[in-house]
């Protein structure tokens, strides 16, 4: 090491940021998980949707530590949104969340590929310690590293441990504690490839390396914060353009010294018996599971699995949600003085949250299988063994993770498009996830299945109801594999379209790191999809319990006449002013003045009302319906589906609710855009309100002539 | 084209080769980040079930990449080790 070597001495501050870095797959979640316990919260970078998870511990001497969770990138070069994320709050010290000191992570079994984002970060002249993970898994394959040789080589505290097992964990948490060096290696001389280009940037700001000089110049059309700054941008803009940078050559010059270096510091810390190693568990069970017919027939059989669960296990507690709701709202029916705010807390606020919280059961089941999925490496083979046939539909492989995502919530399923690096099938991946059919749906379609379906089984395991649930979630999938296939045609690509994956080795899920998913994609789904949602179901019960001028009170009086008194009893009468008084409050104005629109459909202006809502959020589609219902009759305890049953056809006197209109209902939801924070996401996805537009439109189109003609075949 | 050279795409499975050279600019750049550089063993492991993508095993892991893909890397295959 140098003699003149300088150090950072953290522990004279009280609070440090400390920034986790690595690869994908190095295991720097279960890293940060280790690190922080339960003491994290989930934000946003600002203005970006990339997710921002922050954690917190006290270290031995007092010091507050803030962990900083950086998306996993290969490289410093900012290609992706998550890669100009870590770029940013790297190479720009002014950033908020520019840290005190980084931790990179890196996987010991591949070393070489880790230590290329290491390099590049010591040449930022960050002070840095490097973790060594999995270097358990290292020494069964009979490779030796040796830390103290790699330590000294590369000028910085270098840490092995093994994150799941929690070894070494305590050691790094100490290190902080401890002075360490600023890294004075320079991998390589970023002046032999662009000498005049490092020097002028280095003149216009203060930088601490030429390599960061290097970065910031070779990616400058990717780099936002000099937006502040206009002095530095017009100076640097004016060097830009003046040297027009090849930015591809310049990088790959730079990756090809990189590797040259460290080459042969691996050479001279890591040993290993064979040339080639191969983990022998893994090449087997990827023999089975990425095999011609059994890879494939063990994915559908775990999609069943996957389905069966969610729609027979996830119903118990789905039950005991739904009665715990009628449950309250009996109690608060008897209890609670009668009145305006009684009213809007049964009929508006609690009818609102049961909508919400019924759904927490299968949001929470699916998405511990797709973390544990994920977890094992299992979702990448998926990806590998599907890619040839998404790309047919102008998707890639890695659209599955979105198309199954999908199932459960569109919204995290488009946030997971992110790690498609070809805009055409990115993009395809965005538009066409909404088609699949998500738990919101699943309610609308259990209830209106449950209206018009009969229950009657018709061999043991399976009956009707069933196989019609399942048909829509097929028609649903078809109809977005379709609709990818004609976006293949009318998109233009922008760049090529890449399949450059790890396949990470099998390994067994970590029950914590699955229980975090679940975790925040169900406090996600709680807190955005239910501020929407309760706020409809207040706006509704407004709507339907208020009217224009007197015509609550003229409907009053017209059943307190003699002739009308006499004519009904009085539960009859009852029943009959509340319907009257529903049909002249504003919510029965605006059912009935889209009813032209949609009676080709076969639907009525009660309806009318549950689709005008619905298009906030699916799922109000059975609060609306319990709403209306429970408005126009007195008993709140009876279950909405009995009432819709009873419901009778003004003008024919059947049941208003035939197959036909049942499934024509049902084909408009499966279809139909009708979620405010699914096409927020594509907007903030996509930052262009083109394609929410376009995706609203087209589904919306797509919903209204389906039903038609199911409708006309049906009727 | 240097002569005894292939395609990284026409390996079979088993056969190892070591990394020549890229046709390609772009893909280069993205293959050397993944650690895939001249000099480097690579190893055929398996093909996806319909042909395309394959995955090599290079420095230390499985990487999946499409026959398009893997056709821009030039490698000189490593005689005697078809299995």
């Amino acid at each position: 090491m140098d003699a003149n070597q300088s150090f950072v001495n953290l522990s004279e501050k009280s609070y440090i940021k400390v920034a986790l870095v690595g690869n994908p797959n190095c295991g720097k979640s279960t890293l940060f998980n280790a690190l922080t316990g339960l003491h994290q919260k989930t934000g946003n970078f600002p203005g970006v949707t990339v997710d921002k998870k922050v954690g917190f511990a006290k270290l031995n001497n007092n010091v507050t530590a803030e962990f900083i969770d950086l998306p996993g990138t290969y490289s410093l070069y900012p290609k992706s949104i998550d890669e100009q994320v870590a770029f940013e709050v790297l190479c720009n010290p002014d950033n908020v969340n520019h840290p005190d000191v980084t931790i990179v992570v890196a996987d010991a079994s591949n070393l070489k590929r880790n230590l290329f984002l290491v390099s590049q970060i010591i040449d930022l002249r960050i002070p840095v310690i490097l973790a060594l993970n999995m270097m358990d898994l290292v020494e069964k394959e009979g490779i030796v590293i040796d830390a103290v040789r790699l330590s000294e080589k590369l000028g910085v505290k270098v840490i092995a441990i093994s994150a799941r097992k929690k070894e070494g964990v305590e050691q790094l948490k100490n290190l902080l504690s401890e002075p360490l060096p600023i890294p004075q290696y320079d991998f390589i001389d970023v002046k032999k490839i662009a000498p005049e280009l490092v020097e002028n940037v280095r003149k216009i700001i203060k930088l601490n390396s030429d390599f960061a000089a290097f970065q910031t110049i070779s990616n400058f059309s990717e780099i936002h914060y000099f937006d502040n700054h206009p002095d530095k941008k017009g100076k640097l803009t004016a060097l830009f353009n003046s040297a027009s940078i090849d930015r591809n050559s310049l990088q790959t010059e730079e990756s090809v010294e990189r590797y040259k270096v460290i080459n042969r510091i691996a050479i001279e810390c890591v040993t290993s018996r064979s040339a080639i190693k191969t983990d022998t568990f893994t090449h087997k069970l990827d023999s089975i599971l990425t095999h011609r017919f059994w890879g494939y027939a063990i994915f559908l059989i775990i999609l069943f699995f996957i389905f069966q669960t969610i729609f027979f296990v996830a119903a118990y507690p789905m039950e005991w949600i739904e009665s715990l709701f009628t449950h309250l709202s009996a109690w608060a029916t008897i209890s609670l003085p009668p009145g305006e705010l009684t009213n809007l807390f049964i009929n508006g606020i609690l009818a609102g949250l049961s909508g919400v919280v019924v759904f927490v059961p299968q949001i929470a089941l699916l998405f511990a299988f797709i973390g544990i999925l994920e977890d094992t490496g299992y979702m990448a083979r998926v990806s590998f063994i599907m890619d040839k046939l998404m790309r047919r539909f102008g998707l890639n492989g890695r659209s599955v993770i979105p198309l199954i995502s999908g199932v459960a919530c569109a919204v995290p399923a488009i946030m997971s498009t992110r790690t498609i690096s070809s805009w055409k099938e990115r993009i395809i991946s965005i538009m066409i996830t909404p088609l699949m059919s998500c738990s919101a749906r699943l309610p609308v379609y259990t209830l209106l299945i449950s209206l018009v379906v009969p229950s009657a089984k018709n061999s043991g395991f399976f009956n009707y109801q069933g196989l019609i649930l399942m048909g829509l979630y097929l028609i649903g999938f078809i109809a977005a594999i379709s609709a990818a296939w004609v976006m293949k045609w009318i998109l233009k690509a922008r760049e090529k379209s890449y399949f450059i994956m790890e396949l990470p080795v099998y390994r067994t899920p970590q029950w914590r790191t699955v229980g975090l998913t679940i975790y925040d994609k169900v406090k996600v789904f709680l807190w955005d999809a239910g501020k929407i949602i309760v706020a409809i179901s207040v706006i509704l019960w407004y709507l339907s319990t208020h009217a224009p001028s007197e015509r609550f009170q003229t409907i009053e009086k017209k059943y307190n006449t003699p002739e009308l008194s006499m004519k009904y009893n009085s539960e009859e009468r009852q029943a009959k002013i509340a319907a009257e008084k529903l049909e002249a409050s504003y919510a029965g104005i605006l059912g009935k003045s889209i009813e032209p629109a949609i009676a080709p459909l076969g639907f009525d202006w009660k309806i009318g009302i549950a689709l005008v809502t619905s298009f906030a959020a699916r799922e109000v589609f059975v609060g609306t319906m319990a709403t209306i219902y429970s408005a126009g009759g007195k008993d709140n305890t009876q279950s909405i589906r009995d009432k819709m049953q009873a419901e009778v056809d003004e003008k024919t006197g059947l049941p208003k609710f035939t197959m036909a209109v049942g499934f024509s209902l049902l084909i408009f939801y499966a279809f139909a855009m009708q979620c405010m924070s699914t096409l927020a996401v594509v907007y903030r996805e996509t930052k262009n309100w083109k394609w929410p537009v376009i995706q609203f439109a087209y589904m919306s189109v797509l919903a209204y002539v389906s039903s038609f003609i199911v409708y006309h075949l049906l009727k | 084209m240097k002569t005894g050279l292939k395609n990284l795409s026409q390996l079979k499975i088993g056969q190892s080769a070591i990394i020549d050279s890229f046709t390609d600019k772009d893909m280069a750049l993205k293959l050397l980040e993944m650690g895939c550089t001249p000099g480097e063993v690579v190893k055929l492991d398996c093909v996806a079930p319909l042909g395309d993508p394959i995955a090599i095993f290079v420095s230390g892991y499985l990487l999946s990449l499409r026959k398009a893909e893997a056709s821009t890397v030039l490698v000189s295959v490593i005689a005697n080790n078809s299995k």
